[in-house]
């Protein structure tokens, strides 16, 4: 009883201090994951729709980035209308994103040459307010930098995804500098279940929310995304909290 | 072979290749020629007719590449390409691009890009690379040895510095100025100093007479960007009048600046639609006024739509239940205005089984083909860009690799799954009739996982022999 009077104590502080930032309604909309204990973790039971959030791949995957990819994709997936996303690699394989749930026909893909047009395709982009969701993989990317983008996301009302995506591993410190993004995951992969006949299952991940804009840092075990972009629990359930397992990487159940 | 007159004598005024290499040259008497080779086919020359076809590929160029394009007489086209050629995807793109275009219509041409009219048009009609983008800051070294026809100068002054001993534009520019003007007139002086750019030379663009324009003519030059931007709101305004008058809407805007030292700059901006939208054409042009340099002022603006397509209004919405599609043309717009059209794209499934094959680039604003891949085997996020050789220990003949090595690095595979047989496609090479692939998926012990496949014919193949490769990373 007490517990949910200091909740409602509690989400009536929020609001009043969202009222102060003069945040419409609109930009509380949320997209859940589906996934109870992950959006049980995150401010409004879900990913903030008109924010910018960022991602990065965890060891190796910070170069190549392809789980990383893919959680984007996943979330892309899962917006309504049209998704821009912005490359500076063209080794995008598109069928994936297929299988991640994103159809060829959502998908505009913009090749942008160096840092500053992808900045400003970026932020066009999220200003628009459009679009579903906006990916863009950048390797730089600095506080005012994201600050401007997290306004534009607030502007548009869209989802921005910054797919961080060094160029060597030594960069991935960069994740670590501060950045204007509601919420900041990592995304490593893990040896996934040996299944009872030869083959491979479903990718496993360790899915880390290294920073979330009032809420709380955590782990979670998750699958890769199936064919409609939603991600699911790992099924060897081992849920543990930022104290225990926040920060290290590749750590294995 | 074309024959022309020059006073009372015929001379040839075109060869072709194969009269070229049987020794006829340009400028020979028709009779020299006859008597060099006597079964020659002749046609006279029509100077007017070849002046009409060049302002017609003048034209094209205008539409197609830049707001500033000139005829050239009697063989060239001159464009001015600053502010355009990020469109195209830089100069030496462009370039190719425009010789390539010009080759499949049967029109053997020769490009270059130049600080100056004069270096560009040398380059192009005297080096002998067909596509030549000269650096900045390199003309003079560029220019040197070619031969004094490119100076752009009558063909008695030609002579005379032939006569004087001169054989290369660099043998002219390395001796004192004043006596040779004294000699050939103010007009040597003034090409030399064209092709180096000391002095400009504005070319006068040719105009379509119709096209929709707008034109502001200002009392006093102005040069804040502030103030660019105030008039060309109003430009845009006056346009999209006359443009609602004919029921067109915009493809192509140029927008051309006269400065008061009567040099011209230039935007262009195109759109991926027909758009009268006034707001968002301002928007268009307005991104780019910071490309504009105002010099000491800028006297004239004109605003012209060098392409325009009928216009048709159509219902937003057509019925209460169906889902609003929110518009992005004004967004791909902008965003291909800024970086250049072709970078920005949707990717359409391709039916073929060859991974790099099953895809292809279309318009970001085409209708939706509504497929997908028919893929029921997981394919990889990333794909690289050529499949990179990896050293291998697998089981003969079919067992997926027990460890590879890629990029110096071993990995262990722990998990694999395959192999998923891909063959090639022989209707489209012949070297592919026997081409076959077969896909592993494997994960290793940190759990990353990767496309590998073992090429070879298919009698290889089968018999686990064949070279591998890795393809792609998944995730």
């Amino acid at each position: 009883m007490s517990a949910s009077a200091a909740h409602a104590v509690v989400a009536d502080l929020r609001d009043r201090i969202r009222q102060f930032d003069g945040r419409a309604a609109r930009d509380r909309a949320v997209l859940p994951f589906g996934v109870p204990d992950i959006d049980d973790r995150l401010p409004g039971g879900g990913l903030a729709l008109a924010s910018l959030h960022e991602v990065c791949g965890g060891g190796n995957d910070a170069v190549e980035g392809a789980a990383a990819m893919l959680f984007a994709a996943g979330i892309a997936a899962r917006t309504k209308g049209q998704v821009l996303w912005i490359l500076t690699r063209p080794d995008l394989f598109a069928p994936a994103l297929a299988q991640a749930g994103l159809a060829p026909g959502r998908v505009i893909y913009v090749e942008a040459g160096d840092e500053k047009s992808l900045l400003l395709c970026f932020e066009e982009g999220l200003r628009h307010g459009g679009l579903g969701a906006v990916v863009a993989e950048v390797a730089r990317l600095s506080l005012t930098a994201s600050r401007r983008l997290q306004l534009a996301a607030e502007a548009g009302g869209t989802l921005g995804i910054a797919l961080r995506r060094f160029k060597h591993r030594s960069e991935e410190s960069a994740f670590g500098q501060p950045s204007s993004a509601v919420t900041r995951w990592r995304v490593a992969v893990r040896p996934s279940v040996a299944l009872p006949v030869p083959g491979i299952g479903r990718a496993q991940w360790l899915l880390q929310l290294v920073r979330c804009r009032a809420g709380e840092a955590a782990d979670f075990d998750v699958e890769a995304p199936d064919a409609e972009g939603r991600i699911a629990f790992s099924s060897r359930l081992a849920d543990r909290s930022s104290e225990a397992g926040a920060w290290r990487l590749g750590a294995s159940a | 072979m074309l024959v022309g007159r020059e006073g009372s004598r015929r001379i040839l005024t075109a060869v072709s290749k194969p009269a070229e290499q049987a020794g006829l040259r340009v400028g020979m008497p028709l009779t020299k020629a006859h008597a060099l080779v006597p079964e020659i086919v002749t046609m006279p020359a029509d100077p007017a007719a070849d002046a009409a076809a060049l302002e017609r590929l003048s034209l094209w160029a205008l539409q197609h590449y830049a707001p500033i394009v000139a005829p050239d007489p009697p063989d060239g086209l001159v464009i001015d390409t600053t502010g355009a050629d990020h469109l195209h995807g830089g100069e030496e793109r462009m370039l190719t691009g425009l010789v390539n275009r010009l080759a499949a219509s049967g029109i053997f041409a020769r490009a270059a890009v130049a600080d100056s009219w004069g270096a560009a048009h040398a380059a192009a009609r005297f080096l002998a690379d067909p596509v030549r983008v000269i650096a900045p800051g390199t003309v003079g070294e560029t220019v040197a040895p070619l031969p004094i026809l490119g100076l752009r100068i009558p063909p008695e002054t030609v002579t005379g510095l032939r006569v004087l001993g001169f054989a290369t534009i660099g043998d002219v520019l390395a001796v004192p100025r004043a006596p040779l003007v004294l000699r050939f007139g103010p007009l040597l002086g003034r090409r030399l100093d064209q092709i180096q750019g000391t002095i400009s030379e504005p070319v006068d663009p040719l105009r379509d007479p119709d096209v929709v324009t707008a034109r502001k003519v200002f009392g006093e030059p102005i040069g804040a960007p502030e103030t660019i931007a105030r008039y060309t709101k109003g430009l845009v305004h006056d346009l999209c009048q006359a443009l609602e008058k004919r029921g067109l809407g915009a493809r192509r805007l140029d927008l051309l600046f006269h400065r008061v030292d009567s040099s011209l700059q230039a935007i262009r901006v195109g759109t991926a639609r027909a758009v009268r939208d006034e707001d968002r054409l301002t928007r268009l042009l307005s991104d780019r006024i910071e490309t504009i340099d105002p010099g000491f002022g800028i006297e004239i603006m004109d605003l012209t739509a060098k392409l325009a397509e009928p216009l048709v209004l159509q219902q937003a919405v057509s019925s209460l239940i169906e889902e609003e599609q929110a518009d992005i043309a004004g967004l791909v717009d902008v965003i291909a205005n800024r970086i250049g059209a072709a970078r920005l794209y949707r990717i359409a499934p391709v039916e073929s089984d060859v991974p790099e094959r099953s895809f292809r680039r279309i318009s970001p604003l085409s209708p939706d083909v509504g497929t997908t891949w028919q893929n029921r085997w997981p394919r990889p996020a990333r794909l690289l860009a050529r499949p990179e050789p990896i050293e291998v220990m697998a089981l003969l003949p079919d067992h997926p690799p027990a460890s590879f090595t890629w990029r110096g690095k071993r990995r262990l595979v722990k998990r694999a799954d395959g192999p998923e047989r891909i063959f090639g496609e022989w209707w489209k090479r012949d070297a592919e009739l026997a081409a076959v692939r077969d896909y592993f998926q494997v994960e290793d012990a940190a759990g990353e996982r990767f496309w590998l496949f073992r090429s070879g014919d298919e009698q290889q193949v089968t018999a686990g022999l064949g070279r591998w490769f890795l393809h792609g990373i998944f995730a």
